[in-house]
């Protein structure tokens, strides 16, 4: 889809592939992909078909093996890294949204989402006010003392959201965000990525398998043996 | 944000649990010391109670404490004839037991002139001995009061003064008598040997021996240079009191300083382990957590930090209650226990030490974490 906005995200001729020889296994095959600001974007595939190692690459958690990748409007990769601060990049550009919230045990809520803008060296006041004002919006600001272990499935992934967009990152990598919730909940948290990648101009990718939520994405691509399709107004 | 504190806050139970723990260890450790110390401490009070600046003993002996020195009573007065040499006093020094409360009381009995150097540099109740015979005084760590009988050999001496910090390097508290009652004590025979030696026409001991000649000398006067006059009667060699306490350090307490030192050794390389094995386990448990940090952009410092905080705050809470508990329970312990604060600073330094060293095989793992795995299932 051409969107004339900016393109947050592209991929040129990407591959990767595991082992050498014989125990070679290509996940990824020579995959082109833009990702505008403004676009929630599915990613759809069968288990082992190269969706987690395509949201890996864009993560810039797991190296290509050829091709070249631009965040962002940032070169990154081009057959080789070419930013050493990989870990800085994903804190201030990426905001990774996990299929089990993945939050920190030991933090409650509220410093789950600070935690972010704390390793981003802003001021624990202005960080634990920012923390507050999207634990508000998600409507869990009430269980902002409570323990990851204290929260419901839905708090706890609304709060995990909240942290993906703590620092304001442009590209959101969401992993079936929507697995463990039901269809309402579902609906709202991709309502909610919705808005976010509207209002703050961002690309949102989500690896799913959750036909409920094929209705509220932009566009659909399928992955197959590590090719990526087109993709497709759903 | 401090993530460690708040990790520990978390898992509090089990942490502290791990800290009591470590803290009996690092108070054995400190408690190790201290008895090292407190046994240097004992072997050289007694040679510095008297206060002397010359020890003269039997020739090719390191008497009297190291090994067994016999010198002639009239000693003491060539000694004191010495140019340079103000004072001049014999003492003798011997391990008995007596009878004490239905008990047996291991005792270090010293023998002195009163008013020469070899008796006690204060008594801290009752008085000093002002009668020749029967009259003694007790170390309280005796157990002995004043004015308390106690039997020993043929006599009953009577306890009239006090005094304090006087133990054998053995650990045995001192008693201090006349010359001539310790004398008497030493090398006079029971009365069946007695009997016995006379049947066989065997001469008398003599008695009139002592262990050492202790000597003070004038101001000014290096007790070097009297030591080498006294080395001119053949039979005699002079110690001046610092070779004496090189002797005492070097000889009775360095097998003990080893023992300890080893053990020390081994307890610290036993908390090594025990803080690492625990670290290691505790970071296994937040694999996930630290690749969820890793994923959102924590640099390294900050997962270094969160385990080697952690090890920090185990060590100086360890030592910490470890220290607290040691000198509360100190007084308690058999033998004297001396915690210098100087050794309390360098255990605490090596066991910050250890625990970062100990801290480096869960921060290795930690540092492996692939941050794809925060991602998976």
């Amino acid at each position: 889809m051409e969107t004339g906005a900016e393109a947050l995200v592209e991929l040129r001729g990407v591959s990767k592939h595991f082992g050498e020889g014989e125990t070679r296994v290509d996940a990824l095959r020579d995959v082109d992909l833009d990702l505008h600001a403004g676009e929630v974007v599915g990613l759809l595939g069968p288990s082992g078909s190269g969706k987690s190692t395509l949201l890996n690459l864009i993560g810039c958690i797991v190296e290509p093996s050829s091709g070249w990748m631009r965040l962002d409007g940032e070169l990154v990769y081009a057959g080789r890294w070419l930013r050493t601060d990989l870990r800085r990049l994903r804190l201030e550009k990426l905001g990774f949204i996990f299929q089990f919230h993945n939050l920190l045990p030991f933090l409650t809520a509220l410093e789950n989402v600070a935690v972010v803008l704390d390793l981003a060296r802003q001021r624990a006041s202005q960080a634990e006010a920012r923390a507050r004002e999207l634990l508000e919006y998600l409507q869990v600001g009430h269980r902002a003392a409570a323990y990851p272990a204290k929260l419901s499935g839905g708090e706890a992934q609304r709060v995990a959201i909240a942290r993906a967009l703590a620092n304001r990152p442009r590209i959101i990598l969401a992993d079936e965000p929507t697995a463990a919730l039901d269809s309402q909940r579902a609906g709202v948290v991709m309502d909610l990525l919705r808005s976010v990648a509207v209002e703050q101009g961002a690309a949102v990718v989500v690896v799913t398998h959750d036909e409920k939520i094929f209705g509220r994405l932009d566009r659909l691509h399928h992955l197959r043996d590590g090719r990526l399709d087109g993709g497709g107004a759903v | 944000m401090n993530l460690a504190s708040r990790d520990i806050r978390h898992n509090l139970g089990r942490f502290l649990l791990t800290c009591v723990g470590l803290s009996l260890l690092l108070g054995i450790v400190l408690s190790m010391i201290g008895i090292f110390r407190g046994l240097e401490f004992d072997a050289l009070a007694l040679a510095r109670a008297p206060g002397a600046d010359l020890w003269v003993v039997e020739s090719g002996t390191r008497g009297p404490f190291a090994e067994a020195s016999r010198v002639p009573g009239d000693t003491r007065e060539a000694v004191a004839r010495i140019r340079g040499v103000v004072a001049a006093g014999s003492v003798t020094y011997q391990a008995i037991e007596a009878r004490h409360r239905d008990a047996r009381l291991r005792l270090y009995a010293v023998g002195f002139e009163p008013g020469r150097p070899g008796g006690p540099s204060r008594v801290v109740a009752g008085r000093p001995l002002t009668r020749s015979h029967f009259e003694l005084l007790a170390d309280r760590a005796t157990g002995l009061a004043l004015g308390e009988r106690l039997s020993l050999g043929r006599n009953v001496y009577t306890v009239v003064g006090l005094v304090e910090g006087q133990l054998a390097s053995g650990g045995d508290p001192v008693v201090y008598l006349d010359l001539r009652d310790a004398q008497q004590l030493q090398f006079e025979l029971e009365g069946a040997a007695a009997r016995n030696q006379a049947e066989r026409g065997a001469a008398d001991a003599q008695k009139d021996t002592v262990n050492a000649v202790l000597a003070r000398v004038a101001p000014g006067v290096p007790a070097a240079r009297v030591a080498v006059e006294v080395t001119r009667w053949k039979h005699l060699v002079a110690l001046t009191q610092g070779e004496q306490e090189d002797l005492l350090t070097r000889s009775v307490v360095e097998k003990a300083r080893r023992q300890i030192g080893l053990f020390t050794v081994l307890l610290l390389i036993v908390s090594t382990v025990i803080i690492a094995l625990i670290l290691y386990t505790l970071t296994l448990d937040k694999l996930r957590e630290i690749a969820t940090l890793k994923l959102i952009g924590a640099p390294d410092r900050t997962i270094v930090g969160l385990i080697a905080q952690q090890a920090l705050a185990m060590g100086a809470i360890g030592f910490g209650v470890g220290a607290l508990l040691i000198s509360s329970l100190k007084d308690h312990f058999p033998r004297r226990v001396i915690l210098l604060p100087e050794d309390g600073l360098l255990l605490a330094v090596v066991v910050l030490i250890v625990c970062l060293l100990a801290s480096s095989l869960g921060v290795r793992l930690a540092l492996k974490v692939d941050p794809a795995t925060a991602l998976g299932g």
